[in-house]
């Protein structure tokens, strides 16, 4: 009592120092914790996105700052035919291989996810197209188009299925076919892994209880699979359709976004006009014109994500 | 031995913050620290041995020479407009970059004026040619120092031609003369490959004359009036879809500046537009690259310039040029580097070693003896003289370069070669034109 007394009174006559009382402040101590974050952000997000944004309302050059030009740049790309293709392309790559890397990945996560010898390794070997360097694997897949030295004719060919050569990335429809076949080869196990995860977390219980009152394997997976793995599939589709969607690297190595632009994306168009032949604004503004789509399919999904948790 | 003590750990450590606080006030590493470096960006060369030169042997030379230590950087050449324009955005970079095409013309705003250079240059070497001052100059100063042209002739079998009546290294003379003759080499699965891709070199050195030799042309001698869609341009187009078709690889659509050199070493097309990198390979490999008789491919190999059309008969040699760029601290020694490596007795070392790859930026280059060498590479000899460049009849300006690096003239043939009319082909190519051209 007299302890207590002693240690009240010691409070009262002195109290924390002011750094100290703000570290005890819960909200001020969020704030400190926070900063390194929101310097972070600021630095690589914030910053460049802005900086974007000022750049595409400018008529700049490399080395010339330039003027402001308001939607001037925006204007000239919507009324031009290699912007209009590549977002065609861009839409048309999109959505084709995700379609495929889904449907594939959730094939493979489900044959992964059951029990047979040798597990460990196929699941690691699956992973391997998602970790060799894109470059790398894109040149290996450049070779096997190649449009005279195409290993794919050779074996076609051989195997009697063509007659003559196929021009795959001399034609524009095969081009395109090329770069979402090297695309889905590379996404497939992105999907098959995280929707591997999330059969894991799906208790076999529910499958087994199913099973006993009747229920058909698609009847399982239709009622009971699907709607739990719903979740972890919209997060994977939302990241593979963002990372798709400004894709760069395979089509630039396989096609440059070639013949004659066929096969040019947001990416590669915007690295050509900006980057190759200087018009930074312009650059700038094909980059932007991406944005609002991508803002738009987060939107969407992470309200469809939060629903579907609700529910 | 020697004693370190806590007195001498203390002077040292007070001597390193008092030289901090000297280089971050100067913002200069000290003298003692100091060497200067000249970091010159370039392409990898179609020559290896002509990188190996300056390596070892003409870095090392010139470190000797000028008390300056050259950092060589080669990067594959579709990399370096991207190199460029991040080292101009950011402030910092190689001081010297070595450009090809009219590039150049692109930076013009963020190079050193190396007029004084240059002109000296041209005066002590018997003049440029008119391609190297096209690209280098933008009408008022020197904006690079002219490197070398690299002659783009046709490299073709000889044997093969002979077999269609092209006996004693004749060549067709005429487009409808080497369309016949593709016609009849295609049917023995022998085409001509000829790439209509996005790259820096054969496409361009090839529809550009192409298009210059039916009459056409991109823009009046004025630099902004776009006259692309003519009738010669529109017969330029409807022919070269039925030469592709009849004699070309079909392939060559997706093909780079490497594609037509494995694929005329390997035998598969029989006659391409290039530097002389196939020929100087197969001089280089006699062992490796045979014929199908079992001979050395370097004696079944000839070179030959672009058929005429009715316009008359043009080419397009690609050129190179050094950029000192503007954000260079080490300008002074740059500029030293430059005069030296130009210096006749330097570059003729690298000349060599080219062995006609590279003609010399200027006209004196052609007396080398290096040409009484090898008389198959004669026809590189005077290439340059012939050229034409890019934007022509206007001057090789800024817009100029922009249409090269769009690859808008490549794209109008190869949409018409992919089923696009011939009539809307060059009106698309038009208005691509003249949104540049504005």
């Amino acid at each position: 009592m007299a302890i207590s007394a002693v240690s009240a009174t010691t409070l009262r006559e002195a109290p924390p120092p002011r750094r100290q009382r703000l570290l005890e402040d819960e909200r001020w101590l969020a704030f400190v914790l926070l900063v390194p974050t929101i310097a972070l952000l600021g630095m690589f997000i914030a910053y460049p996105f802005i900086r974007g944004i000022l750049l595409s309302v400018t008529n700049s050059r490399v080395g010339m700052p330039g003027d402001f030009v308001g939607l001037a740049n925006f204007y000239k790309i919507f009324n031009d035919g290699i912007f209009r293709t590549s977002v065609y392309n861009t839409f048309l790559y999109t959505g084709v291989t995700t379609v495929f890397k889904l449907a594939l990945g959730l094939w493979l996560a489900m044959l992964l996810n059951r029990n047979f010898r040798g597990k460990a390794f196929t699941r690691a070997f699956i992973l391997l197209p998602f970790i060799i360097p894109t470059v790398l694997s894109t040149f290996a897949w450049k070779w096997m188009f190649d449009p005279t030295f195409s290993v794919l004719n050779w074996l076609l060919y051989h195997f009697g299925l063509i007659t003559g050569r196929i021009n795959w990335l001399g034609d524009p429809d095969l081009a395109m076919i090329s770069i979402i076949v090297v695309n889905i080869w590379r996404g497939v196990p992105f999907f098959a892994i995280s929707l591997l995860a999330g059969l894991q977390t799906i208790s076999p219980e529910l499958n087994e209880a199913a099973a006993i009152d009747g229920a058909k394997p698609w009847q399982r997976f239709w009622h009971i699979t699907w709607p739990l793995l719903l979740p972890v599939t919209m997060v994977v589709v939302l990241f593979s359709v963002i990372q798709t969607f400004a894709d760069f690297q395979i089509v630039y190595v396989m096609t440059g976004g070639g013949p004659a632009n066929a096969t040019h994306l947001f990416a590669t168009y915007a690295y050509q006009i900006g980057i190759g032949t200087g018009l930074l604004s312009e650059g700038a503004a094909i980059s932007l014109a991406m944005f609002p789509v991508l803002f738009l399919v987060v939107i969407i999904q992470l309200l469809y994500i939060r629903r579907v948790e609700v529910r | 031995m020697t004693t370190v003590t806590r007195r001498n750990v203390l002077k040292g450590g007070a001597a390193v913050v008092g030289g901090m606080a000297g280089i971050l006030a100067t913002g200069r590493a000290p003298a003692y620290a100091q060497a200067t470096t000249v970091h010159w960006l370039r392409w990898t060369d179609f020559v290896p041995a002509s990188d190996q030169l300056l390596r070892n042997e003409i870095a090392k030379e010139g470190e000797k020479a000028l008390g300056i230590k050259l950092n060589i950087e080669t990067i594959n050449a579709n990399d370096i407009q991207a190199r460029v324009t991040s080292a101009i955005q950011s402030g910092s970079g190689p001081d010297v970059v070595c450009v090809l095409n009219n590039w150049g013309q692109l930076y013009g705003e963020s190079v050193a004026d190396v007029s004084d250079l240059a002109e000296a240059l041209g005066k002590s070497q018997g003049g440029f040619y008119e391609t190297s001052r096209a690209v280098a100059n933008d009408g008022k100063k020197w904006i690079a120092v002219p490197w070398c042209i690299v002659g783009l002739q046709i490299a073709y079998r000889k044997s093969w031609f002979a077999e269609i009546g092209y006996t004693d290294g004749k060549f067709p003379q005429t487009w409808e003369e080497y369309r016949e003759a593709g016609k009849k080499l295609k049917a023995k699965g022998r085409p001509i490959g000829q790439t209509l891709g996005h790259t820096f070199g054969d496409a361009p050195a090839f529809a550009y004359p192409y298009l210059w030799s039916w009459g056409g042309k991109e823009v009046e001698a004025d630099g902004k009036t776009v006259v692309l869609n003519s009738p010669a341009t529109v017969e330029s187009v409807k022919f070269m879809v039925a030469f592709w078709k009849d004699a070309h690889d079909e392939g060559g659509l997706a093909w780079d500046d490497s594609n037509n050199n494995r694929a005329f070493l390997s035998g598969t097309c029989s006659a391409t537009l290039n530097g002389a990198s196939i020929y100087i390979e197969a001089l280089r490999k006699p062992d490796t690259y045979k014929t199908e008789a079992g001979g050395q491919l370097k004696d079944d190999i000839l070179h030959a310039a672009l058929p005429k059309g009715p316009g008359g008969q043009f080419s397009y040699h690609v050129p190179f040029s050094n950029l000192l760029m503007g954000y260079s601290k080490n300008q002074d020694a740059a500029k030293k580097f430059l005069g030296w490596i130009h210096s006749k007795d330097v570059y003729d070392k690298w000349f060599v070693s080219q062995k006609g790859f590279s003609v010399g930026p200027t006209t004196d280059w052609e007396k080398h003896k290096l040409w009484g060498d090898d008389p198959i590479m004669l026809p590189y000899k005077q290439a340059a003289r012939t050229g034409r460049f890019a934007g022509y009849q206007g001057p090789s300006t800024r817009k100029a370069a922009e249409v090269v690096t769009k690859y808008i003239i490549i794209d109008m043939y190869a949409k018409a070669v992919q089923g696009m009319p011939a009539e809307d082909a060059v009106k698309w190519a038009e208005a691509e034109l003249k949104k540049v051209y504005v």
